[in-house]
């Protein structure tokens, strides 16, 4: 194999394959990157077992071939060339080593057969579609800091992407919870996209994805099966497995009886959160709302450490309220609003409660009250 | 040389007999009246808790354990002539002594006994630092002028009104720190009362073998043996940062103790780290109905101790042990510290799901870490289970219940698997 390609492009593709390489390993080949050049593109493939991404860029291919090195060791190379080097990568077989040449610079890396590499078996997706990068990058980026960690309930270590009725017909729904708090973001349904089925996808997959949405002219090729999903865009095909498991019937938490309404600008209300969660040491933090008549008083009282409080401005004209929440949830929540105010539901101060923005319904997020 | 009689508590001048009421348990010593800090240390604790509340057992030997596996907990003095030891299993105890009474033990009784021994000692000085339920350090210094007599004869006037007032007798270790305080309780059980003072603190360690420093179990015991350290001569012979080099922290505090000096304070502050519980099964098993029904009761337990002591933790923890004694443990951080049943049976459900089932397991066991205290636990309930409310209700609602009516009083189904 040797071919060369501009340091710029190289760096592009092996930077999301040295993403998804594990950094450790107890199978080195899963260390590497799999190169594969022929025509007048190089591929740059890398897996972790669970996720695959391949990555095509243009190169000038003076022999085809493939082998397999170290993809952060190549991308620790690539990163420190200077800016529009010419980049040679020269693997002659017989040595077992990959040469590395830009300039005045050369390396040998050690290298390992392409006929050990795993390459994801190949799968039939029920369902084929296309979304624009800007309402894929929506469904994820708003329900993403749901996910939850907690290993003993893995299915909800992902995003739960599926197609759901919501008023207006159809949408193509994701859905995200730690117990905790709960994100369901919705956005018109593709076309071809009805008979795909629910999947659960993992957190690692979610973090990779969203390096492809960043090109907002983009179409986003999506296909499903029930154990994997696909995201391609021309240059990049990410393939992930599926969580093997079932999501919880979230619509059970959804309060639907929720009449006390607040209404706050979100950016005000999530730095008065900020503000007075500071006084407080404890891990997690409880700032208590204090509801009137117009009138929103946020407190914290750690008895160790201080205590503070700020009133805002605020709609609200139930009865009045005292609930707890923990800092950050509200934080996090709060934050995913970006054009009207925070419309809060509330029933009472030890139920959930329901967020959106504005009289949005395609982005609703709950929360679950603490003791204070 | 300044003398005490064990039973009237008469201090005197030499002689073999007290001179009051002529018995001839005395403890005399140089020191005797100026050393503060003591070790008490029950004898036979369990044992002689049972044989207070049932006199038909005072002759016979008992073993606290259980007898069919596991290993005896304490033995009473007449089985320990026969050679029955703590820690030692229970087929090997009953070998040696087959007419021994076995009983299960009844810890809520040692815990409230232990609470009367603890509020006695507390008249005597604040400085208490339990170890177990049945021994503490008591640190007596500058508490002469309060009791208007020295420690050795309030210590005295302690294991005599353990004996009047509780039934249970114990033995007394007095000296200058707490390694030889510990180490003196220890040389003349039962109802001891003993010694080391300053003068004679090299000359009483010389040969004696360093097994008998608390902390240094089996492990430790053969690494010293393989540096040629058995005694504590063999340490004195050993440069501070040799052993430092070669033990490790562990070098350093070996370097003081071998010059009898242990610089710990006595401290009753030392918080409860975790609780756990766990079972060892008569018969190995793999049947996930029966591990699961003693997830369920282990988790009670566990969350009975948490609510007797106002705490929650917010580490949970699974330890299993298979067939063959290798060790499976897992442990989850939660995001709300918790102190009910319920949510740590769950939690070590989903935990001993994760583990898959690798059994037969031998033991199962269940505990909490990582303690806060109570009202800064269970604030928030899960999203997802919305039942998860009305459980904790109800876990409350028969806790109440069960400390009106008994434990027993009632029970989930699940209990009686």
């Amino acid at each position: 194999m040797k071919l060369s390609i501009e340091r710029s492009a190289l760096l592009k593709a092996i930077s999301q394959a040295q993403s998804v390489v594990e950094r450790r390993n107890t199978i080195p080949i899963l260390a590497n990157v799999l190169i594969e050049a022929e025509g007048d593109t190089a591929h740059f493939r890398a897996t972790d077992l669970d996720i695959e991404v391949v990555d095509k860029a243009t190169a000038v291919v003076e022999r085809a071939g493939a082998t397999t090195v170290s993809a952060v060791t190549l991308h620790e190379i690539v990163r420190k060339l200077p800016d529009g080097a010419l980049v040679n990568l020269i693997d002659d077989g017989a040595t077992g080593r990959l040469a590395v040449e830009a300039g005045r610079s050369k390396f040998s890396l050690a290298t390992l057969p392409k006929e050990d590499f795993p390459v994801m078996a190949s799968s039939e997706y029920a369902s084929n579609f296309s979304i624009a990068a800007p309402a894929l990058r929506r469904l994820f980026d708003k329900s993403k800091f749901a996910i939850s960690t907690e290993e003993t309930r893995y299915y909800l270590n992902g995003v739960y992407m599926h197609v759901s009725d919501a008023d207006g017909g159809q949408v193509l729904r994701c859905v995200a919870t730690d117990g905790h708090r709960l994100a369901r973001i919705d956005t018109d349904l593709p076309d071809g996209a009805s008979a795909m089925p629910g999947v659960i996808v993992p957190r690692k997959t979610v973090n990779e994805l969203a390096k492809l949405l960043n090109d907002d002219d983009l179409k986003i090729a999506v296909s499903v099966s029930e154990t994997k999903v696909r995201f391609a865009t021309p240059d990049v095909t990410l393939t992930s497995k599926v969580i093997d498991g079932t999501f919880p019937d979230y619509t059970r938490v959804i309060p639907q009886g929720n009449t006390r309404k607040l209404e706050v600008d979100a950016s005000e209300f999530a730095k008065a959160v900020d503000r007075v969660a500071t006084v407080s040491s404890e891990r997690s933090r409880a700032v208590k709302l204090t509801l009137d008549e117009d009138r929103l008083i946020l407190s914290v009282n750690a008895p160790d450490a201080g205590a503070a409080e700020e009133e805002l401005a605020v709609a609200y004209g139930d009865e009045s309220l005292e609930i707890g929440f923990n800092a950050k949830y509200l934080l996090e929540i709060a934050s995913q609003v970006d054009r009207e105010n925070a419309v809060f539901m509330f029933n009472s101060s030890g139920d959930p409660t329901l967020m959106r923005e504005g009289n949005d319904t395609s982005a609703i997020y709950v929360v679950m009250p603490m003791r204070v | 040389m300044p003398a005490l009689c064990q039973d009237c508590l008469t201090p005197f001048e030499n002689g073999t007999r007290c001179p009051a009421c002529r018995s001839p348990r005395i403890v005399s010593h140089p020191e005797l009246f100026d050393l503060t800090i003591a070790h008490m240390d029950c004898d036979a604790f369990y044992a002689s808790v049972e044989k207070r509340d049932d006199p038909s057992l005072i002759d016979k030997p008992v073993i606290i354990g259980s007898r069919r596996r596991g290993v005896v907990s304490t033995a009473c003095y007449i089985a320990r002539i026969r050679g029955v030891k703590s820690a030692m299993p229970m087929f090997k105890a009953l070998k040696l002594c087959p007419d021994a009474v076995v009983i299960r033990g009844r810890m809520d009784e040692y815990v409230a006994t232990s609470r009367r021994i603890r509020a006695l000692m507390e008249e005597l000085t604040p400085m208490i630092e339990p170890l177990s339920l049945d021994e503490a350090f008591l640190d007596l210094s500058g508490t002469q002028n309060l009791h208007g007599a020295p420690p050795a004869i309030m210590m005295a006037h302690l294991v005599k009104r353990m004996r009047d007032e509780i039934g249970i007798s114990g033995s007394i270790g007095l000296s200058h720190n707490k390694f030889l305080a510990k180490v003196a309780s220890d040389l003349d059980k039962p109802r001891g009362f003993s010694v080391i003072g300053k003068a004679e603190t090299a000359a009483f360690l010389n040969d004696k073998p360093v097994r008998m420093i608390w902390g240094v179990g089996q492990a430790t015991q053969a690494s010293l043996n393989k540096a040629g350290i058995h005694t504590f001569n063999d340490l004195l012979r050993w440069e501070r940062v040799d052993l430092s080099n070669r033990f490790g922290s562990m070098g350093d505090r070996l370097w003081h103790l071998a010059r009898g000096q242990d610089y710990r304070r006595v401290s009753n502050n030392a918080p409860i780290k975790s609780i756990s519980k766990e079972t060892t099964f008569n018969e190995d098993t793999a049947s996930v109905d029966i591990l699961d029904g003693h997830l369920w009761r282990l988790a009670e337990q566990v969350a009975d101790r948490a609510k007797a002591r106002n705490l929650a933790g917010r580490v949970v923890t699974l330890k299993l042990k298979r067939a063959n004694h290798t060790l499976v443990s897992r442990r989850l951080s939660l995001r709300d510290a918790t102190q009910l049943a319920d949510t740590i049976y769950t939690t070590t459900r989903g935990l001993f799901d994760g583990v898959g089932n690798q059994g037969p397991y031998r033991l199962i066991g269940v505990g909490i870490a990582d303690l806060i205290p109570e009202e800064k636990g269970d604030l928030s309930a899960d999203l997802l289970d919305s039942n998860a409310k009305t459980r904790s209700k109800t876990e409350r609602a028969t806790d109440i219940i069960r400390n009106k009516f008994g434990k027993d009083a009632i029970l989930k189904g699940r209990a009686l698997r």
